[in-house]
């Protein structure tokens, strides 16, 4: 019962201090407001990013094109070879036929010089087109199809996809490390804010001590409090990321510039990084509390 | 029996200063004492290892059978409930009421609303305040400050009350209110240890007055006998 009545007045202390210490409430709030919504913007634009880099890696195929007099059984063969391969995604079979029926359903062009080719004087060759599951390992994978039997050459974008795979490689390493980098400084510059305002509330906490709280009871109320400005603090920055990024989306309608380059879908994107913010917030806050009354807390 | 014992006290601060030596002192339980001594002589470095704001070098300091010198930094708040404490500067929190500030004393105990309220206002009561409950600190003249301060340190019925100087702010008329206030208490079994500078008072109280020097007790005077005769 004691314990219970302890821990309510630490909840109500906590919350009325906020709005007692109000001009040091919002220097903290704001702080964790400005730091989370920058948080928030390198996190949309690092994932976006990412997202982006693995469409396009996803959308790598390595196309192995078959020789001309390679029969069906000798088919069969090579695509499960190619299935037995690891790191393989999706194989897919286009015959002569089919290549061309496709090349003639692009353009009329294409339909009056290939309509009168059949299946023993077409020049196109058939070919698997394959996917895979790691961009890393493309060109172990199209070595292994290229020393197969009937297969005549493979193609992927050889050079270009190598060096698109490191620049993506970088550009997520550069975002990743930026998050981390701004998440660690966001950390500082909370627990530096709470630390100050904490300091001018010395003789609350030398008035604590003089009465006989024990440092745990003094310390309760200035961690709660702290998870209320952390609370506080992500608000502003999660109305924006969540309407924000909707309104943003809407407005490219889900793509920038050019179909190949796609957003990601708002749901449950936004709710995430919320999530994140809100974390951080409340984790900063109450860190930021602790340590800067545990400083006070020493004789 | 002994509320306070003190053997063969030293405290000798980190730049080396040595501000209490050799010092033995007995305080029963139910005395009003003063410490008095010229600026320098080691009162409140005595009075700040009583509620273990500092702690001995060396030697013993028992206070309601606590060695304070052995108390760890975590435990100190087991002593600070045996003791009340007021400050010259009243260290009162000026955005609560005066209820407010004493109330403080007693929720971080999880005492029930009721009956710190009935504790609240009978010591407000006792104190003088009653009718000032819900004012805040600022609106308060000083003799009222440390009263609301004197009632916070007596609120939860310490065994001790530590007083560092509490008149040192206030005119003479004002200063003998509080200690009318701090007579009473007294009265109601509370031991009290006041260091002061004012001469006036203790001649006029008539207690057992500590005189102090260089960090020794110079002397012990027992009730009545100290006489200061002002040049």
């Amino acid at each position: 019962m004691k314990a219970i009545r302890i821990i309510l007045r630490s909840i109500r202390d906590s919350f009325k201090s906020v709005f007692r210490n109000f001009s040091l409430s919002l220097a903290s709030v704001s702080c964790i407001t400005i730091t989370l919504i920058v948080v928030a913007l390198a996190i949309v634009l690092s994932q976006n990013v990412n997202n982006f880099a693995s469409l396009v890696e996803g959308d790598v195929t390595i196309v192995a094109f078959l020789e001309r007099d390679v029969t069906e059984d000798e088919t069969d063969d090579i695509s499960s070879q190619i299935n037995n391969l690891p790191y393989i995604e999706s194989v897919v079979y286009k015959s002569k036929m089919e290549l061309s029926k496709e090349m003639m359903d692009s353009s009329d062009v294409f339909t009056s010089v290939m309509k009168d080719w059949d299946d023993s004087n077409t020049p196109i060759q058939a070919t698997f087109q394959i996917k895979v599951k790691d961009i890393n390992e493309i060109k172990y994978v199209a070595d292994e199809i290229s020393k197969m039997d009937g297969v005549d050459i493979v193609k992927y974008g050889e050079g270009m996809v190598e060096q698109l795979v490191s620049l993506f490689d970088m550009v997520r390493k550069i975002s990743i490390g930026m998050v981390i980098a701004l998440i660690i400084v966001t950390a500082f510059l909370i627990t530096n804010t709470i630390k100050i305002t904490i300091f001018s509330r010395k003789r609350e906490i030398e008035i604590m001590r003089l009465v006989g709280a024990s440092n745990i009871n003094i310390k309760i109320p200035f961690i709660l409090e702290g998870l209320f400005l952390g609370i506080m603090g992500s608000i502003i920055p999660i109305i924006l990321t969540i309407f924000g990024y909707v309104k943003l989306y809407e407005k490219f309608d889900g793509q920038l510039f050019s179909p190949f380059i796609k957003l990601i879908v708002p749901e449950p994107f936004i709710y995430l990084i919320s999530l994140v913010l809100i974390a951080i917030g409340i984790l900063v806050g109450m860190f930021g509390s602790y340590t800067a009354v545990r400083k006070h807390l020493k004789i | 029996m002994d509320l306070i014992r003190i053997r063969n006290a030293k405290k000798t601060y980190k730049n080396g200063v040595t501000a209490i030596q050799d010092l033995d002192l007995d305080i029963k339980k139910g005395e009003f004492v003063f410490v008095i001594g010229s600026t320098g002589c080691g009162k409140s470095t005595l009075i700040k290892m009583l509620y273990r704001e500092e702690k001995p070098t060396s030697g013993k300091i028992i206070v309601g059978g606590i060695n304070v010198g052995k108390l760890r930094n975590s435990k100190v708040y087991k002593l600070r409930r045996k003791i009340g404490v007021v400050f010259q500067d009243f260290k009162l929190l000026p955005k609560l009421t005066v209820y407010e500030n004493v109330a403080f004393a007693l929720e971080i105990f999880g005492l029930p609303k009721y009956e710190i309220h009935e504790k609240v206002v009978k010591v407000l009561d006792l104190v003088g305040l009653k009718n000032k409950a819900k004012q805040y600190p600022t609106h308060l003249s000083g003799g009222e400050q440390q009263r609301v301060a004197i009632a916070r340190a007596i609120v939860n019925g310490p065994k001790l009350l530590i007083c560092d100087e509490p008149t040192g702010n206030l005119d003479e008329v004002t200063s003998m209110e509080i200690m009318k206030v701090l007579e009473e208490i007294n009265k109601l079994g509370t031991t009290i240890i006041m260091v002061t500078h004012d001469t006036e008072i203790v001649n006029k109280m008539k207690k057992r007055v500590i005189l102090l020097d260089t960090g020794r007790v110079l002397k012990d005077f027992a009730e009545g006998e100290y006489v200061h005769e002002s040049n």
